[in-house]
């Protein structure tokens, strides 16, 4: 099956690739395989991959060559991505305490959707999720794979300091920040777990294409760990 | 071994080099210096390569001691700055006696200024570079900002050309002329209307006290949006976002490698540095140019700034 994708500047820098406009599994594929191929024949100009939901940033040095000359670079390695094979997924648990200290959008997150909070834990640790990308700040991972009944919009003025481990959805999107960093997205709980760790090689505990499970755990759990 | 010994950090001063390209696929952004040109005409002007690290220093600067002679520049925004009571003037090198105190002031222009020393501040390299990355703790010196009784290695560097460098004002005024930042439109101008993308092109912002090297929050009319959600996607440096408040946020060296906010421009890679000299309170203004005149733009820039630095040789 031949990818319908769009690719349009997004700066004098960099080449968007749109491969669809909705988060799904068959676009995450597609977007694993691409960066698959980007990496496996790089080109001197290119200095960024950013892959997405259903997106790849090629960010270049404008100054080494054209728009053009990188995108038929694109071109080819989209060609190329129809025949990458992808390794099997790992399958990572993290623990989690909701609501609470380390929680405090769990309550709006409930109202929202018309949900008592402990009902939004069951429905968010029930599900099983995929590490579409990573992206946003050091190993933040995107999952995707959470239940439309708890999905809530961002803040309308993002926070300048988010917690380390801070689980959060944002729209019907959820991940974690593994390092403290701004961000608009509401925290509906913490986890214990180190997801980026400069001294690890790599550095980020998740992957892309990895599959994640929330366990909930209790604030004494969490403190313990 | 040489070392530079911190007296005093200033405001904020960072270690900071060309950047860690190639690893945004983990979620990091190249940083790098706020001001890439000032860095490299710096690193120049010692005799280094144009990458080399150097201190960032930013609204204040610090006071630093050498243990040996060495070969110092400062470029970017003029700050102030003597040894032993003698003045030292930017864009220029010079040659400083073992056991020198150099001691940088408040600035008289814009944001930062970069110290280069002659072989470069040699600290560990993270993922390839030696930037710090203030906002995640990574690289640089201990992945923070310096603090009073820092030592820094200076690297080597065997050269020994004479030091009477010094580079024109004439072209640094070109170079950091206060015109409006250039932008190109970004991949979700037609999430605004037109009235908007208007009102975009023709305000004055602001530039908030909460910027920082991760994004210029700035403050101006609101600039409305059709009010659908994306979804998350790559973000370029220089993007200029708008979330639902509808106040503009340029993403800058540190920035987040994707976002969900809606793109409405991006500042062309010729100005990028410019936004590095941007300071709180500071007004903002953008022109529109197409991606044909941003690319022309930058490289008449990169082959003006070619041509200077090879007359000076």
């Amino acid at each position: 099956m031949r990818t319908t994708y769009q690719i349009l500047p997004a700066s004098d820098s960099s080449l968007l690739i749109l491969v669809g406009n909705e988060i799904s599994f068959e676009h995450h594929v597609i977007v694993r395989r691409l960066v698959t191929a980007l990496s496996s024949v790089t080109h001197p100009a290119i200095r960024n991959i950013h892959p997405a939901y259903a997106s790849v940033l090629v960010a270049f040095d404008p100054l080494l060559c054209e728009a053009d000359e990188v995108r038929r670079h694109i071109e080819s390695a989209l060609v190329a991505s129809e025949s990458v094979s992808l390794p099997r997924e790992r399958t990572i648990e993290i623990p989690v305490a909701y609501g609470g200290e380390f929680g405090p959008d769990l309550e709006a997150v409930a109202k929202h959707n018309n949900l008592a909070t402990d009902e939004v834990v069951r429905i968010h640790s029930g599900a099983e999720y995929r590490v579409f990308f990573l992206g946003f700040s050091p190993g933040f991972p995107y999952l995707g794979g959470m239940p439309s009944t708890i999905a809530t919009p961002r803040l309308a003025t993002p926070r300048t300091a988010v917690p380390a481990g801070s689980v959060a959805i944002g729209g019907n999107q959820t991940g974690i920040y593994p390092v403290q960093s701004p961000g608009g997205w509401r925290i509906i709980g913490r986890t214990p777990a180190r997801l980026f760790d400069p001294t690890e090689h790599p550095p980020a505990l998740l992957h892309m294409g990895d599959i994640v499970r929330f366990r909930p755990i209790g604030p004494d759990e969490f403190r313990i760990q | 071994m040489s070392r530079l010994l911190v007296h005093n950090p200033g405001f904020l001063t960072t270690v900071q080099d060309a950047g860690r390209p190639g690893q945004a696929h983990l979620g990091i952004s190249a940083s790098g210096a706020a001001d890439g040109v000032a860095l490299r005409i710096g690193n120049w002007l010692v005799g280094n390569a144009e990458n080399a690290a150097a201190l960032e220093m930013t609204l204040v600067g610090g006071t630093f001691e050498f243990d040996a002679e060495v070969i110092v520049s400062l470029t970017g925004s003029s700050f102030e700055a003597a040894v032993e009571g003698i003045s030292l003037e930017p864009w220029r090198a010079y040659h400083l006696k073992a056991g020198s105190t150099l001691k940088v002031g408040p600035t008289h222009s814009g944001a930062r200024c970069y110290l280069c020393v002659r072989g470069g501040f040699d600290v560990p390299k993270f993922l390839g570079s030696a930037s710090t990355h203030l906002f995640t703790g990574l690289g640089g010196y201990e992945g923070r900002p310096l603090k009073k009784g820092d030592e820094l290695v200076i690297g080597t560097n065997t050269r020994t050309e004479p030091v009477n460098r010094a580079v024109s004002f004439d072209f640094i005024r070109r170079l950091y002329a206060s015109e409006p930042l250039r932008v190109t439109w970004g991949p979700q101008r037609d999430f605004f209307p037109e009235e908007a993308q208007k009102l975009f092109l023709s305000s004055k912002f602001h530039v908030l006290e909460n910027s920082n090297r991760m994004g210029l929050r700035l403050h101006g009319p609101v600039i409305q949006r059709r009010s659908s959600e994306m979804i998350t996607e790559g973000t370029p440096l220089g993007a200029i976002q708008i979330p639902q408040d509808g106040q503009p946020i340029i993403l800058f060296v540190e920035h987040q490698t994707t976002g969900g906010y809606p793109k409405i421009a991006n500042v062309i890679a010729a100005d990028i540095h410019r936004v590095g000299q941007l300071r709180p309170r500071d007004k903002v203004q953008f022109a529109l140019v197409t991606f044909e005149q941003a690319r022309r733009i930058h490289l008449d820039q990169e082959a003006a700034l070619r041509k200077h630095l090879e007359d000076l040789r």
